[in-house]
């Protein structure tokens, strides 16, 4: 690699045209957007955290210790909208806004304007949703999932809380485009659509998926507000509707969701392990088509949700079937990772540790995934601790794990400095025990018949109940190490080179460390994934 | 009429503390229930379950055999191919193979669980929030199923009762759902306000209840006694406190049940 690149642009770096706040609020530079996403993420991941810490401290016991039924349902369902919407989601989205530019070789995001107003949304988007809180009737506490009729009985909350939705979904949607034209728009000429980055591809299919689904999500929700308020009945059997349109509506954009949120932490994964297994990708293009068929079929199989409503024995099966073909291309992935550590020389950086943590854990949620995707078997997980145990197997040591994975990786880029080594593997070792506390007794808990989303339970539900969370206590306060690693790295500390790692791939190492504000004002010229000659 | 109900009482009471005696504390696994179709489904978990452990035996030992031969500490060089067209192809087949092997016994799992035929009796289930309502179809027989007031008394916030006190907490209702044994049940599920959802662990049944819209299924109980199960759609802050409850007793028993509660009797 040639560093001729990062001493062009030494002697380039712009100041911000506005200083504090105003800086932030006007910014159109995508690497401070990034930030702005990472931030806000970060703190959302403490606001969605301590609602579910008031969850588990109910539920530490049988019997009710601290709050009533009606606010424990207002504190799961806010936990699940923020962490969903105000946290995994933009998290990713500031990876994206710092990362894909730098890895295409782009002087910035196609659409710098839209990408101000979309990141700004959110805060006001989230401010919206907590303050559902302080409405006579309280917040929505039906759920995420937002099934009619119970979520027509919401307070006054009710259509501030929709109104959130749109807002969350615009916000999306105009991500989404501005990732798209960047990514076919702005990448260097010399790189063709196949070379790019896994993280590149992953987030280019991805953003696809939020194009086609986040649409159907802001259809459904409007629904429900005309049931509410202008007297249709879409849902309402009454006037000839059915409650369980809306779960079909629902359900056919939280499924590509699901893939939303974690095929983005896919591809950074695909960065972090080559790295540090010091050996390139395992079947890179096996890799992207991986993706693609996953994104496909996520639009095939969003009943398997549903098993319990009803379905006739055809629906049962085909739901059934297309769902445990899934299981095809994620294990390929898993494979591919392995092999792209067989015969490397791994060192284990925080990074790479929060990686090998997230091929285990997330391979254990695919399994519990295969086991629910077998209809009659789900007759009994359904709506039991075992589909909570399931999918936060998958989104937290999936999609946050590959989030933190991305964010140590990167740091030293961001910063210029590099984090702390011994206090990241003191925060990786600490998430992983405590990860595995929470949520592994869950999946007994399922099994033995706990319902999911109830403030009290039986007797014999008791020891795991509590094992589960004194997980989430410890889980919940060793985030507050990696605040402070993220502080410390920011500060100061050792200096970071332009390629931080041992020879890492991709054009992102080519600047120096921190990225100057503006990089690749023209395009570099891309040999292969290995070398990188200056500009054209 | 009383000397009827005498029996029933008394096996009703052998058989849930038959139930009450096992410590459940630590129950990791899914109930191998008392029907056909709940044993069904509980070997066919347990198959998955066995496929997943040797699936997840065979990669973690690749990757933690990775982790420990091709350390850089331990002098490991990197080698440099990313491809291996036979590798992709067996990790391909493989799976679908697998897969397959899951999925056939799966189908017919299904295909029998689909079976409505044949049945001798039908009840419906309404959920309401926050009480289910069950209907003898055809014996002008109804009533409503609430949480006991043990529970519910020792469910209040900051009351001072201890759970563990209250005989099957949360669990128990004012009038059990009673059925006969070793009959082919048809049962209807409907809702009157939100959805909700019947489940009985025991007999593998979920079935949820949707206002307007009337689901079906059946089960067959092969073992007296008393079966306990919760409602699983969320439906509002009453939705972890309206407990199924299903007294399974003998043909006759059931006879002389169905006779008392037509005579007006609460017994």
């Amino acid at each position: 690699m040639s560093a001729t690149a990062a001493d062009i642009h030494d002697s380039h770096e712009h100041s911000p045209a506005h200083t504090g706040i105003k800086r932030w609020l006007f910014t159109t530079n995508h690497k401070e957007i990034g930030t702005l996403y990472l931030v806000f993420s970060l703190i959302m991941l403490f606001v969605g955290g301590a609602m579910i810490l008031v969850v588990r401290a109910e539920l530490f016991q049988p019997g009710l210790q601290f709050v009533n039924p009606e606010f424990f349902n207002q504190m799961t369902t806010l936990h699940a909208l923020i962490m969903v919407f105000g946290m995994i989601m933009p998290a990713f989205a500031g990876f994206a806004n710092w990362m894909i530019p730098l890895m295409i070789g782009a002087p910035d995001m196609a659409l710098p304007r839209l990408n101000n107003w979309s990141f700004w949304l959110l805060p006001v988007a989230a401010l919206l949703l907590v303050s559902t809180l302080f409405m006579p009737g309280g917040a929505p506490a039906s759920g995420w999932t937002l099934y009619p009729p119970l979520v027509l009985q919401t307070g006054d909350a009710f259509p501030f809380a929709i109104f959130a939705v749109h807002l969350l979904g615009i916000s999306s949607i105009m991500a989404a485009i501005n990732i798209i034209v960047t990514i076919l728009n702005l990448r260097t000429p010399s790189m063709s659509l196949l070379e790019m980055p896994l993280f590149v591809w992953s987030w280019l299919i991805t953003a696809y998926l939020l194009l086609a689904v986040m649409p159907v999500l802001a259809g459904g929700v409007t629904m429900l507000l005309m049931d509410q308020f202008f007297g249709t009945s879409f849902f309402d059997a009454a006037g000839g509707g059915d409650p369980v349109l809306f779960q079909h509506i629902f359900w056919f954009f939280g499924h590509p969701e699901v893939y939303i949120i974690i095929l983005p932490a896919f591809g950074i994964i695909s960065q972090v392990i080559p790295t540090f297994a010091r050996k390139p990708l395992f079947g890179h293009d096996a890799m992207v088509y991986a993706t693609a068929s996953i994104a496909f079929l996520s639009f095939i199989v969003w009943a398997h949700h549903m098993f319990t409503v009803g379905m006739p024995l055809a629906g049962l099966m085909f739901f059934m079937l297309s769902t445990m073909l899934i299981s095809i291309p994620t294990g390929v992935k898993i494979f591919n990772w392995t092999a792209t550590m067989w015969q490397g020389s791994l060192t284990f950086e925080t990074p790479m540790l929060f990686a090998i943590a997230f091929l285990f854990l997330f391979t254990i949620g695919g399994f519990s995934g295969l086991m629910m995707a077998m209809a009659p078997l789900d007759f009994q997980y359904h709506d039991t601790y075992f589909i909570v145990a399931h999918f936060h197997y998958v989104l937290v040591p999936g999609g946050l794990f590959g989030a933190i994975a991305g964010c140590y990786y990167w740091l030293p880029k961001w910063t210029g400095h590099m984090y702390d080594e011994r206090l990241g593997k003191i925060h990786f070792w600490l998430t992983a025990i405590f990860v595995n506390i929470t949520f592994f007794p869950q999946h007994f808990l399922g099994l033995a018949g706990m319902p999911r989303r109830i403030p009290d339970y039986a007797v014999q539900f008791t020891n795991f109940n509590a094992m589960s969370s004194i997980g989430a206590f410890g889980f919940g306060f060793s985030q507050l190490l990696f605040v402070y690693i993220i502080y410390k790295c920011v500060k100061g500390g050792e200096k970071a080179t332009a390629e931080v790692w041992d020879n890492p791939e991709g054009l992102e190492w080519t600047v120096p460390s921190p990225a100057p504000l503006h990089t690749f004002e023209e395009p570099p010229v891309y040999v292969s994934r290995h070398q990188v000659i200056g500009r054209q | 009429m009383k000397k009827f109900l005498v029996p029933v009482s008394g096996s009703l009471l052998a058989a849930s503390t038959a139930h009450a005696a096992a410590d459940n504390s630590w129950t990791m696994n899914l109930t191998s229930g008392v029907t056909d179709i709940s044993h069904l489904t509980y070997n066919l978990h347990m198959f998955v379950f066995w496929i997943c452990v040797a699936i997840g035996a065979v990669v973690f030992s690749a990757m933690i055999l990775a982790m420990i031969r091709f350390r850089k500490s331990r002098g490991a060089v990197a080698a440099t191919w990313s491809h291996s067209t036979t590798a992709e192809i067996i990790w391909t087949v493989i799976p679908i193979l697998i897969l397959i092997s899951m999925a056939v016994p799966a189908a017919r799992a299904l295909v029998q669980i689909e079976d409505t035929r044949d049945t001798e009796m039908t009840i419906k289930i309404t959920g309401y929030q926050w009480k289910w309502h069950y209907d003898y179809m055809g014996e002008d027989i109804g009533f409503f199923s609430t949480l006991a007031r043990t529970s519910q008394e020792a469910s209040q916030l900051h009351s001072d009762i201890d759970p563990k006190s209250v005989d099957h907490y949360l669990l128990e209702v004012d009038h059990p759902l009673v059925l006969p044994v070793d009959t082919k049940i048809r049962y209807l599920v409907t809702a009157n306000d939100v959805l909700h959802s019947w489940w009985m662990p025991a007999f593998a049944v979920k079935e949820d209840a949707i206002p307007g819209f009337i689901n079906e299924g059946w089960f067959k109980v092969n073992e007296i006694g008393t079966y306990r199960g919760q409602c699983a759609e969320l439906c509002g802050k009453g939705h972890g406190f309206m407990p199924i409850v299903v007294k399974v007793v003998s043909k006759e028993d059931y006879s002389a049940w169905l006779a008392g509660q037509k005579a007006g009797d609460a017994g």
